[in-house]
């Protein structure tokens, strides 16, 4: 066991290396350029106009649509990273129960494709 | 306790801290090449001024990004504004820390490799909504809303690439993936010890799916709709400037690599030279990696030159019905053929 946490040390050092890097480049403009803000330099950028209104407005309730779908289908990808690495030792009751859940899954997504939840017009 | 804990610290320290250098000098590099492939594709010359031919260009742009001025607008949220651009960098480098290109070269050679990589990797979509949601712009905020949900999209079918994959190698280490690919489908025709063994004739339409998500997941062209000049001018990343920028052009670009890099380990073989005799096994392992990673790096600079832009509409109809059936399908056959042949 606590080799295996062990084999994780190298990435939480490489991860601050990494943030240490990141950070460096992101505050160097902030010590080294010459600044001078003004107004309309700091305004959002809208093509020449002032902002009409809230840039955070309603949006397309598809994007919230294609997030769930998402959802799904991800955790059936997670469902099956264990069942794939472990498919040599498994018999055929392991393989029929996975097409099985495949199969539930897919009936589900005919449902959605059907129901026009995939359409974008 | 200097012998248990210190030394090995300082040698994790300095392995890592020698990829991260070689890889951004690569990165440097790599977006020279793009820059000139690009332009000898339009019969163009591309950055041929500073240095001999041009090729300290990447490292005259980075000074220029250091010295420009950083704007955060008025209304952003000034915080995440300015942690978005750091989340996508560090996130893309991260992922680098398990990809080995060597035998033995990796940083960390966890038993989950794989399953950390596609994790980082799904959590890069936090640095452009982020960055979308902080800058209280429109332009931003649209661009982010679609690059989540196209991100998001493809992301589900490499997945299951990856699923088909482990069915053939029964791990989820990334030695172990290459070393698998030492005996594939070329020893049971009976050419053993070629690139035939390699899993990309194996599952070659996984690996056509696996390419073509690879750039739809790094928001590379044809399916850069998140930075769409002629109607988003550049997605998430009109409101930044300076090293902010810059930031968010080397995640993409090591984002990139790391889809090459892993194009290479799942379906090329990794280090394994191409034939497994003389002449070819004199080279070691890393120049193989490097070159085929170049390879890859070159088809998608090809792909960026030539092919039109997708429609938004195309781009999710490519993803959720054709690639998702087709590779959840592949998941099935894939099991199915194993079980019957008794090769699993």
């Amino acid at each position: 066991m606590e080799a295996v946490v062990a084999s994780y040390l190298p990435i939480i050092i490489f991860l601050l290396v990494c943030i240490g890097i990141g950070a460096a480049l992101l505050i160097a403009p902030f010590i080294v350029a010459y600044q001078s803000p003004d107004p309309e330099k700091l305004s959002a950028y809208e093509c020449g106009f002032n902002a009409f209104d809230d840039a955070r407005m309603k949006f397309d309730v598809r994007f919230y649509l294609v997030a769930i779908l998402f959802i799904i289908f991800d955790l059936e990808v997670a469902f099956l990273f264990p069942w794939a690495v472990s498919f040599g030792e498994l018999g055929m009751f392991g393989f029929w129960s996975m097409m099985v859940f495949l199969g539930v899954l897919t009936v589900g997504f005919i449902y959605e494709w059907r129901k026009g939840a995939l359409e974008w017009d | 306790m200097f012998e248990t804990y210190v030394l090995p610290g300082i040698l994790i320290l300095v392995h890592s801290l020698a990829l991260l250098v070689v890889l951004l000098v690569f990165t440097a590099f790599i977006l020279y090449a793009d820059r000139k492939i690009w332009a000898a594709v339009m019969s163009r010359r591309g950055p041929n001024v500073v240095g001999p031919f041009g090729l300290l260009q990447s490292f005259a742009d980075l000074l220029k990004f250091v010295i420009k001025e950083p704007i955060i607008p008025s209304g952003a949220n000034k915080g995440i504004f300015l942690l978005a651009p750091l989340v996508s960098a560090v996130l893309a480098l991260a992922a680098w820390a398990v990809i080995p290109v060597q035998q033995g070269w990796a940083v960390a050679n966890i038993n989950v490799g794989i399953l950390f990589v596609f994790a980082v990797s799904a959590l890069e979509v936090y640095g452009v909504i982020m960055a979308g949601w902080a800058s209280n712009s429109k332009y931003p905020f649209l661009g982010a809303l679609r690059s989540a949900a196209q991100m998001v999209s493809y992301e589900v079918s490499i997945g299951f690439v990856i699923v088909t994959v482990l069915l053939l190698v029964g791990s989820l280490n990334m030695t172990d993936i290459v070393l698998s690919q030492q005996d594939g489908l070329g020893t049971r025709l009976g050419l053993p010890n070629t690139l035939l063994d390699w899993h990309w004739l194996g599952l070659f339409p996984m690996f056509v799916i696996f390419f073509i998500s690879a750039l739809a997941e790094t928001n590379r062209p044809p399916f850069d709709l998140v930075e769409a000049e002629s109607e988003l001018v550049a997605g998430h990343m009109i409101e930044y400037s300076s090293t902010p920028y810059m930031l968010f052009m080397l995640g993409e670009y090591i984002a990139i690599l790391l889809m090459c890099a892993l194009t290479v380990i799942l379906f090329m073989g990794g280090w394994l030279p191409p034939f497994d005799f003389a002449p070819f096994t004199w080279l070691p392992g890393v120049f193989w990696f490097m070159f085929k990673l170049c390879l890859v790096f070159f088809m998608f600079a090809m792909v960026k030159t030539i092919v039109p832009r997708y429609r938004y509409d195309q781009l999710m109809r490519l993803g959720w019905k054709v690639f998702l059936p087709i590779s959840l399908f592949m998941v099935v056959a894939t099991a199915a053929f194993l079980k019957l042949t008794g090769w699993a």
